[in-house]
């Protein structure tokens, strides 16, 4: 290994495929028509128009953030398409409805959409483009009175909850891709469980870009009442261009007393080939509040794709004695750039926070952890434990480690470490001296290195989460 | 600001250089610096160097600029601040200014000691000044540095050569009145297997205020060693901004401890770069700050060849309304595999109003290395407090004893007795006092 870091064949981006649909999009640009275009098209009251215009105009405002530990080039916003989605009923009200060639794009994603074909305990919305295709389980589920549905049905039908709580984690002028997003999203889920409940079934989702020119600006907001407690996972996936696509999302969280939220997200967006050339650049804002007392949300990413990810899903902890985690394993290979990593803003007293980052970087990656642990002045016996941990393979890549800590308060106890380092020879020798490929045992190194964070995942995305490292590693140990 | 700027240091710098005889190359180097200065003015806080730490007051304040060598000082007064082991190998500064007739160097027959108007005159030694100074601190760093450059005039060149060992330990006292200006600048020359022991202490001599802005460029050639203490104890109304940088090369270590404990708002840049493979270095720190005092430490430790070994251990008390600032950074370059670099820091929080921001970071090009670093905020641990309470200690007692022992981890490093005891008896004063 010490001599033989070369970079062997690349295992093909098995999700690079585009679905040959027809697709209706709107003209590429943005201005305020194209906002209202999309708003009519999406059948939306005025008070959500009024809100895409506003962050609109703050938008306009706004500069783009250069603070990222990476150079792109820039990105024209008139040369994206805000609106795609697959030509036929603008609304589905059954699977048969869907066209068939949509259905077995997400089978082959792995993502069957019929019911009966399904993981049994798992509900699934599926969307395409702009818009959701399919959202599976939801008579299921309305029946115990949890709402998971696409964003844009729930704004005709659920106004009052979204009018309420949208836009009041992550406001409309956050920050520019925030703004932008506010503006334009297209499509996302909304997730509301009432008081006392405990979600019987884990809520997925599953984001796919299909077409070439288009942005994907997805909006997810879950609400969990008073005692309540949902499992959320999202997947994501995209066609192979040699273009760079901008995937610009927004997840709000919102936790009330006693409720608990956990959030996943298996991240493999098109990262591009092994020159940089084309990939997603993943700008997403994704913000939890832990408003009620002993309220938690739990973040965990494994980001394996995109060209270049920027993103720090954050808590804040506003509620008595809540916690906030995140678990995190950023991989880079080839060129890819990932500049991740979280936030947590402890407000009330006796809150927690975890933080546990494993970086990996191969290839000519740069892979930065970037994290802001705030301890309030009114935060009495706040808690941090910060451990970020960065792998190196090869001597091409960057890893990065950028804590921030301000602490205000005298009985905070914050804590953070961090590691830097390369596989071991000596791991490595005694895993091949015990008969184990030099392959395998990379794997299997990195998998316990990864470990902390794939045993937060639920079963099946920890599974594809292993395998996924596996695939994107491959050939780079030589 | 923008007036003040060009009216109060474009004027003092027309006068001071208009009297100076410099070599050419320093007046250029001067100007360049001057008109820097002149573009970017004091950094502000959306400089995420300056995140932290406004420097505002300082830019808002007009200070008294010494355009002649007529300050006096009594001999009775510096000798308060010369440490017993330097008696005879002390080096004074006043109002930024080195003044060789204050100093005694008697038992420093071995180094070569200059200031930099007699450094001019002598022929080997003025090319090496030409050819350092100003190498290793940039004055485009910021604001700071660039001030700086623009107002060398008498400042010290410090040159060791070859296989020296100096026993006695060089001591720089820096000695400010109140409201001057002082822009103190130092450059030490270590030839190869040469080995000093260096103190730098920056003194409370008034009370008033005053602002000292300095820069120490140190280096450190092939095999030799440095141990470099830093006392900074200025008066609790002044301002002080100092940025210390060591080039290390192959076999050589940079030993530095820096004490902070004055100053009303103080700022330190120390960086240590290796310039050849097998180099080590050492930077410790202790800042004790209470009252309404900022302490702002930035260290960046730069692996630029392969196989070197870098120590950082900073520790922090913070009381009263007292803010103190860290920022850690380790580079490992792409070639430099065998790298062995460590960062510590860790904060421990006395009052309720006193606030901590803290920032280790490590950008890492390379995967032959083993780097790792930690930093805790806290205060201290109740069992240990009640564990001490038990034994029959007062509460306040106890967590004098615990705090106490917190910051000797880096005062026991110091190996000159008189200085070491100093520092004991002011922490422990500064305890006291709150009891």
């Amino acid at each position: 290994m010490a001599k033989g870091i070369e970079i062997l064949t690349k295992r093909e981006y098995k999700y690079g495929f585009v679905t040959p649909i027809e697709t209706e999009t709107i003209p590429k640009g943005l201005n305020e028509d194209t906002i209202r275009l999309i708003s009519k098209k999406k059948d939306e009251p005025e008070w959500m128009l009024e809100f895409r215009l506003k962050a609109y105009r703050h938008w306009l405002k706004m500069k783009e953030p250069k603070w990222g530990n990476f150079k792109y080039p820039k990105i024209d916003f008139q040369d994206i398409t805000y609106y795609a989605a697959p030509k036929s009923k603008p609304k589905y009200n059954s699977l048969e409805e869907v066209d068939p060639e949509i259905l077995r794009t997400f089978e082959k994603l792995g993502i069957p959409l019929s019911e009966q074909k399904m993981l049994a305990n798992v509900a699934v919305d599926a969307v395409f483009d702009s818009v959701s295709v399919a959202t599976t389980f939801k008579e299921k589920l309305k029946k115990i009175g949890v709402i998971f549905m696409p964003i844009s049905e729930a704004i005709r039908e659920y106004p009052e909850l979204v009018r309420q709580y949208l836009g009041s984690v992550v406001p409309i002028n956050d920050n520019f891709y925030a703004a932008l997003n506010s503006a334009v999203f297209s499509d996302g889920s909304f997730v509301y469980v009432p008081k006392g409940v405990r979600c019987p079934m884990e809520l997925s989702t599953y984001f796919r870009i299909n077409t070439q020119e288009s942005g994907q600006f997805e909006r997810t907001l879950i609400i969990a009442e008073e005692g309540s407690y949902v499992a959320y996972n999202e997947g994501c996936t995209a066609p192979q261009f040699d273009t760079n696509q901008l995937h610009a999302a927004v997840v709000e969280l919102i936790a009330l007393d006693n409720a608990e939220i956990k959030y996943s997200t298996v991240q493999n967006w098109y990262a591009g080939d092994e020159n940089g050339v084309g990939g997603i650049y993943n700008f997403v804002t994704k913000r939890g509040a832990c408003r009620g007392k002993n309220s938690k949300i739990s973040w965990t990413q494994v980001e394996t794709g995109s060209a270049i990810t920027w993103k720090y899903p954050s808590v804040i902890l506003q509620g008595e004695g809540s916690i906030g985690e995140f678990y995190s394993v950023a991989l880079t290979n080839h060129a890819q750039i990932a500049d991740t990593g979280t936030k947590m803003i402890h407000i009330g007293k006796n809150t927690k926070s975890t933080i546990v980052s494993k970086g990996i970087s191969a290839g000519r990656a740069n892979n930065t952890y970037r994290g802001l642990v705030k301890v309030l002045p009114k935060a009495e016996n706040a808690r941090n434990y910060t451990q970020c941990d960065s792998l190196l393979i090869g001597d091409k890549c960057k890893a990065n480690t950028f804590p921030y800590i301000e602490v205000m308060n005298n009985t905070a106890k914050v804590e953070h470490e961090a590691t830097t380092s390369r596989i071991s020879e000596e791991q490595l020798f005694y895993l091949q001296q015990r008969g184990i490929s030099q392959e395998d045992a990379v794997s299997l190194i990195i998998n316990g290195f990864c470990k902390e964070v794939f045993r937060e995942l639920p079963m099946e995305y920890a599974v594809e989460a292993q395998k996924l490292l596996g695939l994107k590693l491959e050939g780079t140990v030589g | 600001m923008q007036v003040k700027r060009e009216t109060v240091y474009n004027e003092i710098f027309r006068i001071s250089a208009s009297q100076t005889n410099q070599p050419e190359w320093l007046k250029e180097l001067r100007t360049e610096a001057l008109s820097f200065f002149s573009e970017v003015g004091f950094p502000s806080v959306e400089d995420e160097e300056w995140k932290y730490t406004n420097v505002a007051p300082i830019a808002r304040e007009t200070f008294q600029y010494d355009f002649k060598v007529e300050s006096k000082i009594s001999e009775e007064t510096i000798s308060k601040f010369v440490l017993e082991e330097a008696k005879k190998s002390f080096l004074v500064f006043l109002n930024g200014r080195f003044r060789p007739e204050f100093s005694n160097a008697q038992s420093l027959a071995d180094v070569k000691i200059a200031s930099f108007t007699q450094a001019f005159n002598d022929p080997d030694l003025q090319k090496t000044l030409q050819q350092k100074l100003g190498s290793l601190v940039d004055y485009r760093k910021n604001g700071f540095t660039a001030l700086n450059t623009a107002f060398i005039e008498e400042g010290l060149f410090l040159f060791i050569p070859r296989d020296k060992i100096i026993e006695s330990p060089i001591q720089l006292v820096f000695l400010t009145e109140n409201e001057k200006i002082a822009f103190p600048r130092c450059l030490i020359v270590m030839e190869e297997g040469s080995e000093a022991t260096l103190i730098e202490s920056y003194n409370r001599n008034q009370e008033g205020k005053y602002f000292t802005n300095a820069v120490i460029e140190i280096s450190i050639a092939n095999e030799a060693k440095l141990k470099h203490y830093r006392v900074q104890r200025e008066s609790h109304n002044s301002f002080h901004v100092t940025t210390t940088c060591a080039e290390v090369q192959c076999g050589s270590v940079y030993d530095s401890t820096n004490i902070t404990l004055g100053a009303k708002l103080s700022r330190h840049d120390v960086i240590a770069i290796f310039k050849a493979e097998g180099g080590q270095a050492f930077v410790d720190g202790l800042y004790l700050v209470s009252g309404e005092q900022h302490s702002d430490t930035h260290s960046v430790i730069d692996h630029v060849f392969p196989n070197c070994l870098s120590r950082q251990n900073y520790k922090g008390i913070v009381d009263g309304k007292a803010r103190a600032v860290f920022n850690g950074k380790i580079f490992v370059r792409e070639n430099a595999h065998g790298t062995d670099a460590q960062q510590s820091n860790k904060n421990l929080l006395l009052s309720n109003e006193a606030r901590v921001d803290t920032k280790p970071q490590l950008e890492i090009f390379n995967d032959d290395v083993r780097c790792s670093h930690g930093a805790t905020v806290g205060q201290l641990e109740e069992e240990e407090i009640f564990y001490l309470m038990s034994r029959g200690l007062h509460h306040s007692l106890a967590e004098n004893l615990l705090t106490y022992g917190f910051a000797e981890e880096i005062v026991n490093k110091i190996e000159v007795d008189s200085l070491k005891s100093q520092l004991d008896e002011a922490l422990l004063n500064r305890l006291k006092a709150k009891l």
